[in-house]
């Protein structure tokens, strides 16, 4: 009777997986277009029919993988300091 | 593809869209509520000291899962869960305010994700709106004898729908000039509606997964935080 049950669940894994990793890549692969976020979508363009219009950030991060190589430094350094000093940081 | 894929946000009101009064209008709204959060957490943190770690992963958990932008195929559009349901869930809504707040800062400051003049009112529906939104469903569902996971589920959708009602409002209260509110209300509201809609229930079926996850892993975390009583603990005689 186990064995039947790791089958069905076995079965019921792959009637979900594998319809989502080829719906994924279909979806991927046929997008005609770049998908927008609701902010440019909705947000700005409404905001832009009512004579609004978003400003360039305060602070500009620019492109490329700088930032994400910043970001990936300081999660590492914050991740291992909070791991080595995680008992000082918990204790009363 | 998945490379060449254009970075999406969403539900974050973009630097310039408010006039100043609104924008100091919702910095001024969310003060109240950061100051009243920021004295919760001290309390808690008198009590015990692990909390504040605790807190700190949490706002990395909001700050990810609010950057997240998830395709909708039923809308074409992008957007993101705002993760301010499960951390209402487990440290309460005024410290899920503080995280909220935390995690947009960041955002504005280092990913032009919303801005730093609209944080006040980003701040304000998905810390202020979304937390109570998510904890009072958590609490009522609970209250009427539902389960974890069906708690978790409507806190999660409710948080998240109730995120995206605020900032149709705030939208449109900001932008409207002479327009009369409510129809502008409302056609923000429709237009969120295809993305939001499934992306709610996406959001809820996320909550309930890290609650459940949570009860079997570390039940006594959730005790810790006044999630569940002592007495629904797994082993409790």
């Amino acid at each position: 009777m186990p064995e039947r049950k790791r089958k069905w669940k076995i079965l019921l894994m792959h009637l979900i997986l594998l319809p989502t990793i080829i719906f994924a890549l279909n979806f991927f692969s046929l997008a005609p277009k770049s998908w927008e976020g609701v902010d440019e979508a909705v947000v700005e363009k409404v905001a832009k029919e009512h004579g609004r219009e978003a400003r360039d950030p305060l602070i500009d991060p620019g492109s490329g993988d700088l930032l994400l190589f910043a970001f990936l430094l300081a999660g590492a350094v914050g991740g291992f300091a909070a791991g080595y000093f995680w008992r000082d940081l918990t204790k009363k | 593809m998945l490379l060449a894929a254009t970075p999406a946000w969403a539900m974050h009101i973009s630097e310039g869209i408010l006039p100043f009064s609104w924008a100091a209008f919702w910095y001024l709204a969310l003060v109240p509520f950061l100051a009243l959060g920021v004295r919760r957490l001290n309390a808690l943190a008198r009590e015990d000291l692990s909390l504040k770690p605790l807190v700190g992963l949490l706002a990395a958990v909001v700050f990810i899962i609010s950057c997240m932008p998830i395709p909708v195929p039923t809308a074409g559009t992008c957007s993101h869960p705002c993760g301010t349901g499960v951390s209402a869930i487990l440290v309460g809504p005024l410290v899920s305010v503080v995280i909220a707040a935390v995690a947009l800062l960041i955002q504005a400051l280092f990913l032009a994700h919303g801005g730093l003049s609209t944080l006040g009112a980003n701040a304000f529906s998905m810390g202020v709106v979304g937390s109570l939104a998510g904890w009072l469903a958590f609490r009522a569902v609970r209250g009427m004898g539902g389960s974890l996971a069906v708690s978790g589920f409507v806190a999660g959708v409710l948080a998240d729908w109730g995120t995206y009602a605020a900032t149709s409002l705030i939208l449109a209260s900001g932008i409207r000039g002479d327009a009369p509110l409510v129809p502008l209300f409302l056609k923000v509201v429709l237009a969120f509606l295809p993305t939001q809609l499934p992306l709610g229930i996406l959001e809820g079926v996320v909550t309930a997964g890290m609650v459940t996850l949570l009860y079997k892993k570390r039940p006594d975390l959730l005790v810790k935080m006044r999630v569940i009583a002592e007495k629904e603990l797994p082993n409790h005689a």
